[in-house]
């Protein structure tokens, strides 16, 4: 009873703490500019294809290749977005003292912990739901193209974001809030590029090269999750478009969907990070 | 006994203390910061931690509110042992780093801590305890835009907004003017007032002895000293210049209490039951069997004194 009061205090508060400090309304702005941007990309698109120099196969992949590149961009918003938002909450309101007053109430850490997780979970996915749906809209708008399979791809991204902000909160409980922001993306980041060298060496068929990517989707599960959500988001005739097995190397396209034990690996996954974070969080002398 | 009588009985009991820790040890690293540190508050009583920089005050009092770990030691607060949250449910705290969210308005910091105390608080009373701690007209703005005397006060008000029976007070004066810190002195004897008990961690030893019961000296991580005023500052003396001093006046002088004699300056210990008459009955006394009196001087060492000659003598000659 008072635990869930403490976890929904702290959830809204994380919230209002991203409103206030115009985290909000920094990503509206540069989520509208990206909207407004790729907007005019494939509004581009279809006036080329209305005078018939790509065919409708042709058009169909260029508009999943530019839908999954624009989607990664507000996935790469919303993990610095979180992962920036997670540093500071916890590791910056212990340097600056304000755990301290917070932390002396009769509440349990692990109670404040899930509240912020939450409140962060809540940020993230709104986020990306909000912004992610707006531009499946504008592609439909523009080159009369809808993914396969919108909300799957969208749970999958938002997923991804929870990957990457536990981690976030978890880095945050033992090291300071700048170098624990940086570490994740860093991470994140260093993940996908690994998923890419991967894809590379399924595709000449050097498996040495394509375990960098399988091993790397498993320590993190951001690029295996965000593979997901590009195949939920492509034309199934893609891949054959770009030409089968070569269009697996091709960043912006996912070649196998993702299967059901992934899913829960990740599920698992965020519930150790969780675990840990709050093993930290709870020992931690403030 | 049955359930009845046993449940009887403790009712009778007096009410547990304020706050009780016994055997408290804390080191971070290879530093020993807190050793053997044992102290009470009682319900409604005023006690003072005292102590030089790095003694370790700060690190009790975290270990008081579970902020921090302790290594050994027991806490238990208003009855409670301290790993219960639910023990801090009537304790209101101001730290000596005192940050609120600078995003908030210091009206929305108490609504938040009001809330996480689980107690309803109306509004009105959250806007009397802004007030009392000067802050009425400060309520709507960001604690981000304060100046840090005000986030102080607002932590003061925080700290007494849950309706508290304990308030631990960590340098509760430190970025407050004069003015302030005589509002914290009314703030605290109010409180003792009310039956609230504090403990009040801080550098100035006047306010400590204005506002204090009981007063508890720490140096180098342990309990130098520890007692009420009276038992730490000692007896009241005092000194007199006496001259033609006859056996009679000399034994109503022994009559009164332990005498040292340095030339014709005697120092006689007062009685601890003193009604204030001691002084002009001896006086008067001593007149009369002749003796002639050029001066009295009432004897008392500050506890400032006691303080520094508690240290000194820990510090085994070494200054």
């Amino acid at each position: 009873m008072t635990t869930a009061r403490t976890v929904v205090t702290i959830a809204a508060l994380t919230l209002r703490e991203a409103l206030r400090r115009r985290v909000v309304l920094a990503l509206a702005v540069l989520t509208v500019v990206l909207l407004g941007l790729s907007g005019w990309g494939f509004s581009r698109l279809a006036a080329e294809s209305g005078t018939s120099t790509l065919t409708s196969g042709e058009a169909r992949l260029t508009a999943s290749i530019l839908l999954n590149l624009v989607m990664f961009g507000f996935s790469l918003i919303a993990a610095l977005g979180t992962a920036f938002l997670a540093g500071p909450t916890l590791s910056g309101e212990t340097e600056s003292g304000i755990a301290l007053a917070v932390l002396a109430r009769p509440i349990r850490r692990s109670a404040v912990l899930l509240g912020k997780w939450l409140g962060l979970v809540g940020f993230g996915s709104g986020f990306v739901v909000i912004a992610g749906l707006a531009q499946c809209l504008v592609v439909r708008a523009t080159v009369d193209y809808w993914p396969p399979q919108p909300t799957l791809a969208l749970a999958l991204l938002v997923a991804q974001t929870i990957v990457l902000l536990t981690l976030a909160l978890l880095l945050s409980t033992a090291i300071s809030p700048m170098a624990s922001g940086v570490v994740a993306v860093g991470l994140f980041g260093a993940t996908w590029i690994a998923g890419v060298v991967g894809a590379i060496g399924g595709s000449l068929g050097n498996d040495a090269v394509a375990r960098v990517g399988t091993v790397s989707r498993m320590l993190l599960p951001t690029d295996g999750l965000w593979r997901g959500a590009m195949r939920a988001f492509q034309d199934p005739s893609a891949l054959l478009e770009m030409g089968g097995s070569e269009g697996e190397a091709f960043p912006f396209l996912s070649a196998a969907p993702l299967t059901a034990t992934y899913v829960v690996w990740a599920a698992v996954w965020v519930a150790m990070i969780w675990g840990l974070a709050a093993a930290s969080f709870l020992r931690k002398d403030l | 006994m049955n359930l009845a009588d046993a449940a009887h009985l403790l009712v009778g009991l007096p009410p547990a203390p304020a706050v009780w820790c016994s055997g408290l040890r804390k080191r971070y690293g290879r530093q020993l910061a807190v050793e053997d540190v044992s102290l009470e508050v009682g319900r409604g009583e005023v006690v003072g931690l005292l102590g030089p920089n790095g003694a370790g005050k700060t690190s009790v009092i975290k270990m008081l509110l579970g902020l921090v770990h302790p290594d050994a030691g027991e806490v238990m607060l208003l009855g409670r042992p301290a790993a219960d949250p639910a023990a801090r449910a009537s304790v209101g705290y101001l730290p000596e780093l005192f940050r609120y969210q600078p995003w908030l308005s210091a009206a929305e910091v108490l609504i938040l801590h009001v809330r996480l105390a689980g107690v309803g608080v109306p509004a009105q009373e959250q806007r009397d305890c802004l007030s009392l701690v000067g802050l009425a007209e400060r309520a709507g703005d960001r604690v981000g835009g304060s100046s840090k005397g005000m986030q102080q006060r607002l932590g003061l008000a925080v700290a007494l907004v849950a309706r508290p029976e304990v308030v631990v007070l960590d340098e509760p004066t430190s970025a407050l003017d004069p003015l302030g810190r005589v509002d914290v002195r009314d703030i605290v004897l109010a409180l003792r007032a009310q039956g609230v008990a504090v403990l009040l961690n801080s550098h100035l030893i006047g306010e400590v002895e204005r506002v204090c019961d009981r007063v508890v000296i720490l140096d180098r991580g342990r309990v130098a000293a520890s007692g009420t005023l009276a038992e730490l500052l000692g007896q009241r003396e005092l000194r007199l210049q006496l001259a033609d001093l006859s056996r009679a006046a000399e034994a109503r002088l022994a009559a009164t209490g332990d005498v040292e004699r340095t030339g014709d300056w005697f120092t006689v210990a007062l009685p601890a039951d003193d009604d204030q008459t001691a002084v002009p009955d001896l006086v008067a006394d001593l007149v009369a069997l002749g003796a002639r009196v050029h001066a009295v001087e009432p004897a008392r060492i500050s506890l400032e004194e006691r303080l520094l000659g508690i240290l000194r003598a820990g510090n085994g000659g070494n200054q």
